[in-house]
């Protein structure tokens, strides 16, 4: 006999287990499937990042959504998360980047967003008094911050756990199907009926779409970053470039996490990636100009988590083009993690109610489609 | 150094029997060859300093030692290149080697791979470990091989295994005073060993162990024990075994060593727990090949059998890829080595059952330290267990431990474990670290130093 539930969550990332924890908020049942266990891949290994600056401006809703959660994110799952509140710099390093700047900053103050702010060298070397002489200014986010991501995806689990989402891990959907107004899915452990079906499948979740008549372009990639042996205290915002790839942060235990983008071969049906080292070497000699108080730093590890991206660098966000009760929560392309709760909530209100406050135009699977479908 | 090429017939990584064994077998049979080791000069822990040892009374190390500088010369006239002083911090399977020599970064690849990065000593996770004072057995013996260094003081010995009788005979020999030696090998480990002591008997280790062993307990108070505790308020005051007190200046532990599997499990080679020896150990084929095509692991790295079949171990690898990279190639006949090999390996399992140590000393309790880079305590680790962290990735995501600079080396066993126990399965389900490179620290100027042509850095800005 099937397991029943009012939602399937496919994919136990932050994204799944947001959507998951407030569905059960909203007093729906909810089961995640999971096919390795939560927080295995992009979602429990990324940078840890949570930030406003710098989005595509169809996501800074979900965005600014996330935000307000993350700000009170103990209470909403019993967890601090690791969230810290610095800001994030984008750091100038030449003038026609700090123009660029300018226009970006000014173009979002006439839609009404006031997040991002331009500073000058002075504010800049205020901020991030360790900063290379270089660099001209930048745009600080006040608010962003930095969390744990393994331990806030599992607290996202462990509170949808507590308030009735069923969370089954270790398990694959093997194939999906409509059976009257039903969705019976057929896993490793058995068959699950729902009315409803979350595709929050990461890097797998094309093959999700694939069997609903929705192929979409998904680039399997598998950012890198490397860990540092704790330092003395010496930056507190997170800094990102623009010109080069780099994302900077130090923790509150002295470790300093450089990303940025750089990308691992990944190896999806294994789990597995393959480390770039030149790759590295670029983002190491990129901290070795911006500051110079790094040179010492030890490296003591580098990883990649494998994660999904859109052509178009923005996620599949909303219903199902093809099938009736599918929604669709993929795609992140390297910048998921701040907007996990933002996301988990808009979809569970729009499953639950039927629609949104939460603008997600442009975020549909339908621009993949050529204007069809 | 400058005559390091950018590719290799072979690389062999680390430069003990196995290594040096391999390194001069391939190289005499004509595949370019390069030795990487870490340490200033090859030897590996077994043959420390085997080139260059101050102590210069052949019967203080013992003749086995001795064999060492043999594969040495053998090694360094076969026309390999012998990279000293060379960190190799990862490994990955498409055979490209990351190694860092005087302080600057390499890449380098090879068509074959023989990681030779052999034993460490197994975790002795008790209370105290931590107090200056305390050292493992290995750190002292490495200390006496390369710089001649003899404990004085009040020095204790605590544990079990073959290496521990030797040290305490080579110590004793270089005028070390040794107040007494506390053994924690189960006395029912006999019973499990009774079964193997035919095939030891007939081994070649039968003669020398029983000689070793009247040697020390001539000289040294023998303590049984079960328990062993270090005490002292910022170094070490004194030893307490099973309520005993014993007042020491040195405590010296060692409960056996294990596979040093950290490269191989980086570069993704498949490893299986092995029961009897308590440790993860490679899944190899006869000619030690890995999981990952073009790597093979030789020596003790390969499970725990000793130097001499080490050096087999090695030779055996090393003709595996002599056949498949030069298939004209002279090289010796493998069937010889492999008899050589098997009787070598034929008293292991009754030295492994003899001196499996006790749970008690494997899977600490409360405030003793599991982790000691991260201070993470045996408690920390047995409470996460029970709420419901399952393996040892999750326990480093909640507690740090394993993130510290040991990257995971010295409390591995101890998490796998502590974690099969409160779980109640077996290590085997519980696994191991996903390790992660660098498999030895680097930093980031030595990283930023890697060569980059302008064509990769084109194809690497996407």
């Amino acid at each position: 006999m099937a397991r029943t539930a009012d939602v399937l969550v496919i994919g136990g990332g932050i994204h799944g287990c947001s959507t998951a924890l407030h569905l059960a908020l909203r007093g729906l049942k909810p089961i995640l499937v999971e096919k390795d266990y939560a927080g295995r891949h992009a979602s429990g290994v990324n940078a840890g990042g949570v930030r406003q600056l710098a989005r595509h401006l169809a996501e800074i809703p979900l965005s600014i959504k996330s935000m307000e959660l993350w700000e009170h994110i103990e209470d909403l799952v019993g967890d601090d998360c690791g969230f810290d509140s610095h800001g994030t710099v984008l750091v100038a390093e030449t003038a026609a980047e700090l123009a660029d700047f300018r226009t970006r900053v000014d173009d979002l103050g006439l839609r009404g967003f006031t997040h991002e702010e331009l500073v000058d060298r002075t504010e800049l070397k205020r901020l991030v008094p360790s900063v290379s002489g270089h660099c001209l200014g930048g745009v600080v986010s006040r608010r962003d911050g930095a969390a744990d991501p393994f331990i806030t995806t599992q607290a996202f689990r462990r509170r949808a756990v507590e308030k009735g989402a069923e969370v089954i891990e270790g398990v694959t959907v093997t194939a999906l199907s409509r059976i009257g107004n039903v969705w019976r899915a057929e896993t490793s452990a058995g068959p699950i009926e729902a009315p409803k079906v979350v595709n929050a499948a990461g890097a797998w979740a094309d093959r999700i779409a694939a069997q609903l008549g929705e192929p979409v372009p998904l680039d399997v990639i598998a950012p890198m970053l490397m860990v540092t042996s704790a330092l003395p205290a010496f930056i507190q915002p997170v800094v990102i470039l623009r010109g080069r790839k780099l994302s900077f942060k130090q923790r509150a235990n002295g470790t300093v996490v450089i990303g940025g983008g750089y990308r691992a071969q990944p190896f999806r049906d294994e789990n597995r990636t393959m480390l770039d080292w030149r790759a590295l070497a670029q983002s190491a000699k990129t901290v070795w100009e911006m500051f110079p108080v790094m040179r010492e730093a030890t490296i003591v590890r580098a990883w990649a988590g494998i994660e999904a991206r859109m052509p178009d660098d923005i996620p599949v966000v909303g219903p199902s083009s093809t099938s009736e009760g599918v929604y669709h929560q993929f795609g992140f392309s390297a910048h998921g993690f701040q907007l996990g709760p933002g996301t988990g909530a808009m979809m569970a209100e729009l499953i639950a109610t039927g629609s949104t406050n939460v603008p997600i135009d442009g975020l549909s699977i339908r621009r993949f489609q050529g204007g069809h479908g | 150094m400058t005559d390091l090429a950018s590719a290799y017939d072979l690389a062999v990584i680390g430069g003990g029997p196995a290594g040096l064994a391999a390194a001069s077998l391939a190289a005499r049979a004509g595949l370019s060859t390069v030795l990487f080791d870490e340490t200033p000069g090859v030897g590996g822990q077994i043959y420390r300093g085997i080139t260059s040892t101050p102590v210069t009374n052949r019967a203080v190390l013992g003749e086995d030692y001795w064999a060492g500088a043999a594969l040495a010369a053998e090694a360094t006239a076969s026309g390999a290149l012998i990279a000293t002083g060379a960190t190799v911090w990862s490994l990955d399977p498409s055979l490209q080697v990351g190694v860092s020599i005087a302080g600057r970064a390499r890449l380098i690849h090879a068509r074959r791979i023989i990681v030779a990065t052999g034993s460490l000593e197994r975790p002795f996770p008790i209370p105290g470990w931590t107090l200056p004072g305390v050292m493992t057995a290995g750190a002292a013996q490495t200390a006496l091989k390369a710089q001649g260094l003899v404990p004085s003081g009040r020095t204790v010995m605590a544990g079990s295994g073959p290496l521990l009788w030797l040290l305490a005979a080579q110590l004793l020999r270089a005028g070390a005073k040794v107040e007494a030696i506390l053994d924690t090998a189960p006395r029912l480990n006999w019973l499990r060993a009774l079964a193997h002591l035919p095939d030891f008997a007939l081994s070649p280790y039968w003669s020398k162990g029983l000689a070793l062993l009247r040697e020390v307990k001539a000289k040294v108070p023998v303590i049984r024990a079960s328990s062993v505790e270090a005490h002292g308020d910022g170094q070490l005051r004194e030893v307490v075994a099973d309520g005993r007190r014993q007042p020491a200046d040195l405590l010296l532990l060692h409960q056996g060593v294990v596979p040093n599997i950290n490269l191989a499990m980086a570069a993704g080679v498949e490893h299986r727990w092995n029961e009897r020896q308590l440790c993860f150990e490679p899944m190899l084929d006869q000619d030690f090949g890995s999981s990952v095509p073009g790597i093979a692991v030789a020596g003790d790295g390969a499970g725990i059998a000793g130097g001499t079949a080490a050096a087999e171990r090695g030779r055996l690898a090393a003709i595996a890829a002599v056949r498949a990279l030069k298939p004209d190639a002279a090289a010796p006949d493998p069937q010889a080595i492999r008899q050589a090999l098997q009787r070598e390996e034929m008293g292991r399992a009754f030295l492994d059952w003899l001196y499996r140590p006790p749970v008690a000393l494997r899977q600490p309790v409360g405030e003793t330290l599991a982790c000691r880079c991260e201070e993470v305590t045996a408690g920390q680790v047995r409470h996460m267990a029970r709420i419901g962290c399952e393996g040892p990735n999750q326990m480093k995501a909640f507690l740090r431990c394993g993130m510290g600079p040991c990257q995971g080396r010295l409390c591995g066993l101890t998490v796998t474990e502590l974690i099969a126990a409160e779980r109640e399965t077996s290590p085997a389900e519980v696994g191991y670290w996903r390790l992660r490179p660098p498999v030895k620290p680097i930093t980031l100027g030595e990283l930023a130093s890697l060569p980059i042509a302008e064509a990769e850095r084109k194809a690497v800005e996407r």
